[in-house]
């Protein structure tokens, strides 16, 4: 098992980052009085953690068995019928599913599937009328539409099924949907607190931890606390006993990126282009996010530039980003940047050396 | 496990006299409840104004809660609102006749129905997203006006929407129009003490004022924040509770991003912003109160704040496009950087 399974808090009293917000999420279970709720915060922060943790306030340890399913609805969209397949995560009690995997089709996941589940009540071991809990990931990257279809599926079974929501940014979650949820934001964890949680670790594993080690793993995981355990285990299979000066692995799309920059810095002419196209699509057939590719390519070229020209590159870099979002093919867009971000380094290098 | 009733639905005023603030339109309706005659109405104003609560009320004073049902018809943007829609279910329900006045356990019951349709103005907005729908939806509309005149014998409508600029000219001018204007913050706190008095909560000064002020006269959002903020803490709320259900950016944080907009230096801002995005704040919020903020700078000149504002529109556009908010905040804090510090806006080595 991975540590980053196997050191998950599982009850909300052992969350160790988040604790204030685990203390008042306990007192909402305890009362009885649970509304819908919306975790939104960046990646590797622990609302997946919480979520769990949450259930398993609520259900005991029966929401630990869970069963994966592979299943297809078929949906009746007026002219013709749809088949959808959808993978679910679900226990007697709650059901997990990531609607926006059905891309464009998701309005009809939320219209016919979502609505489905709410509608079917679950009769508890005392022949009590139960409830269940829909945990819905991504919602972000739901369509206006699904949204505001989720909105009225909100309202109407809200007696007897809670949803609990998981995304991103919640910039992207329309205000209707907001507005009908407890909002709990989770921040990422500080370094001293993913420093905390790594010596825990170390501890429990029995693992001499020369100083200053895993402060350079926590500093480098850019406050991401999945990425900061697989790190460390990672240098644990790689090397033990750990020696202070132990080089940490870079994520080695990271690394290709930042070969990306040093060659795009070193030559600008559309042969160098060429090349770098050959890079970029390594990294996209590699299901790196094209987003991710475009973020740690302008990281990487802000370290190198001069001052006067980060302002410019920056503003390309959201444009371009942008228009990647409204497109269809990323590669396009991330090559557009890098050959605008060539046109002006070179007009800068000839403006400055002549 | 039942979750307590929204306590907007709880405290939503039953009868027409009880809706605050808005004393023009409470007059006309009284009226109408006197006399049972009735226009079509439009009623239009910013969100958490009264607007359905209004149309509910006069329409359950005037039937009563026994004819409410097949009297009125309520369709709200969640409902599906297309052509047919209004074409089958809308003209089904204004065709059926309806009896004579008859006074019932002491209700009006005048003799027509009434159709409510809220959110009158996402009738254009729900189908944003897809291009082709937007002839349509102008369609619906259309649809409706026939409808209107074909059965405004037996039915009565009632628009609510945020926007009238949003309705087309010839429904609008078969309504009559009231506007429903922002709450003022002495009446949503008054408002606002009293469902802290029902439900036992204890709510000090401070606390108050953020509440009006985070809520931008909008009594519904200042409820259900109360609510929230009463469920996660308990029966004694400070204003930093408030804000953290809210969603709403602490002043110091947008502070600290101003501040290294001051600074000129570039990489000091981007470390500002990464530690934005790593609190997990919403980066659109951000976008608002820093507008907030800019407007009310007073080193600024006007072409500075011109400058800076128009970059926050086009930022907010990409955002709602889905655009990345890192990246996004991050042009918006260096083109504001470069604003601070009069560097021209074109760009040196663009060709």
């Amino acid at each position: 098992m991975l540590w980053v399974d196997k050191y998950r808090p599982k009850t909300l009293d052992h969350v160790t980052v988040h604790t204030d917000i685990a203390h008042n999420l306990k007192k909402l279970v305890k009362e009885q009085d649970c509304p819908h709720l919306l975790f939104y915060g960046p990646s590797g922060s622990g609302k997946k953690t919480l979520i769990m943790a949450v259930l398993r306030q609520m259900f005991g340890s029966g929401a630990e068995k869970v069963k994966v399913e592979n299943r297809t609805w078929k949906v009746d969209a007026g002219s013709r019928s749809l088949d959808i397949e959808l993978t679910t995560l679900s226990s007697t009690n709650h059901i997990e599913i990531s609607p926006s995997d059905a891309g464009f089709q998701d309005r009809y996941v939320v219209q016919e599937v979502i609505k489905e589940m709410a509608k079917n009540r679950p009769i508890d071991t005392k022949g009590k009328k139960g409830f269940k809990v829909l945990v819905l990931n991504d919602v972000d990257k739901l369509s206006r539409e699904a949204q505001h279809s989720l909105r009225r599926t909100m309202e109407k079974y809200s007696a007897y099924c809670r949803l609990i929501l998981c995304c991103n940014s919640s910039s992207r979650v329309t205000e209707a949907i907001r507005s009908r949820c407890l909002n709990v934001r989770i921040n990422a964890p500080s370094e001293e607190q993913i420093l905390d949680v790594l010596e825990l670790i170390g501890k429990k594993e029995g693992l001499q931890l020369p100083p200053g080690f895993a402060a350079r793993i926590a500093e480098k995981s850019n406050r991401n606390l999945r990425r900061a355990i697989l790190t460390f285990e990672t240098c644990r299979v790689q090397q033990y006993p750990f020696t202070s000066k132990q080089t940490i692995p870079p994520m080695d799309w990271e690394e290709h990126i930042s070969e990306i920059a040093s060659d795009i810095m070193k030559e600008q002419s559309p042969k160098r282009l060429f090349q770098v196209r050959g890079k970029l699509y390594d990294l996209l057939i590699n299901c790196i996010p094209p987003e991710m590719v475009l973020k740690r390519l302008l990281h990487e070229l802000l370290r190198k530039l001069d001052a006067e020209l980060k302002h410019e590159v920056c503003h390309w870099a959201a444009y371009y980003e942008h228009r990647m979002r409204l497109g269809q093919k990323a590669i396009f867009h991330i090559e557009a940047f890098v050959a605008k971000f060539m046109s002006i380094y070179k007009s800068f290098l000839i403006a400055t050396f002549g | 496990m039942q979750s307590s009733q929204q306590w907007v639905e709880k405290y939503r005023p039953r009868q027409v006299k009880d809706v605050a603030y808005q004393e023009e339109v409470i007059r006309v309706l009284t009226n109408t409840l006197e006399t049972g005659s009735c226009p079509h109405m439009l009623f239009y104003g910013p969100p958490g104004t009264g607007k359905t609560t209004t149309a509910l009320a006069i329409a359950r004073q005037l039937f009563g809660p026994e004819l409410y049902k097949s009297r009125v018809l309520e369709l709200n943007a969640s409902d599906d609102r297309g052509i047919n829609v209004v074409r089958t279910k809308i003209k089904d329900f204004a065709a059926v006749a309806v009896g004579t006045s008859k006074r019932k356990n002491g209700y009006l019951c005048p003799p027509f129905k009434i159709i409510v349709l809220d959110e009158a103005d996402s009738m254009t907005e729900d189908a944003q997203a897809l291009f082709a729908f937007t002839q349509p939806s102008i369609a619906v509309q259309n649809a409706l006006r026939r409808t209107m005149e074909t059965y405004s014998k037996v039915t009565r409508f009632f628009f609510i929407c945020n926007y009238v600029s949003r309705i087309i000219e010839p429904l609008a001018s078969r309504c009559a129009k009231f506007r429903f204007k922002p709450l003022s913050e002495v009446i949503m706190s008054s408002r606002i003490l009293y469902i802290c008095k029902e439900e036992g909560l204890y709510l000090d000064t401070a606390a108050l004022s953020t509440l009006s002020s985070i809520s931008h006269g909008d009594l519904r959002r200042a409820i259900t924040y109360l609510q929230s903020a009463a469920r996660l803490f308990g029966s004694s709320i400070s204003s930093e509770n408030l804000i953290s259900v809210s969603g709403v950016v602490p002043e110091k944080v947008v502070e600290a991003v101003l501040q290294a907009c001051r600074s000129g230096n570039f990489d000091f801002a981007n470390k500002e912003v990464n530690n934005f995005i790593a609190e997990g704040y919403p980066a659109s919020q951000m976008l608002t109160q820093l507008f907030e903020a800019i407007v009310e700078e007073n080193d600024l000149s006007d072409e500075q704040k011109a400058r800076i504002s128009k970059k926050l529109g086009e930022a907010d556009k990409c955002l709602v496009d889905g655009a990345d908010e890192y990246l996004q905040l991050l042009a918006v804090v260096s083109n504001t950087m470069k604003a601070f510090s009069n560097i021209p806006e074109e760009f040196a080595y663009e060709c």
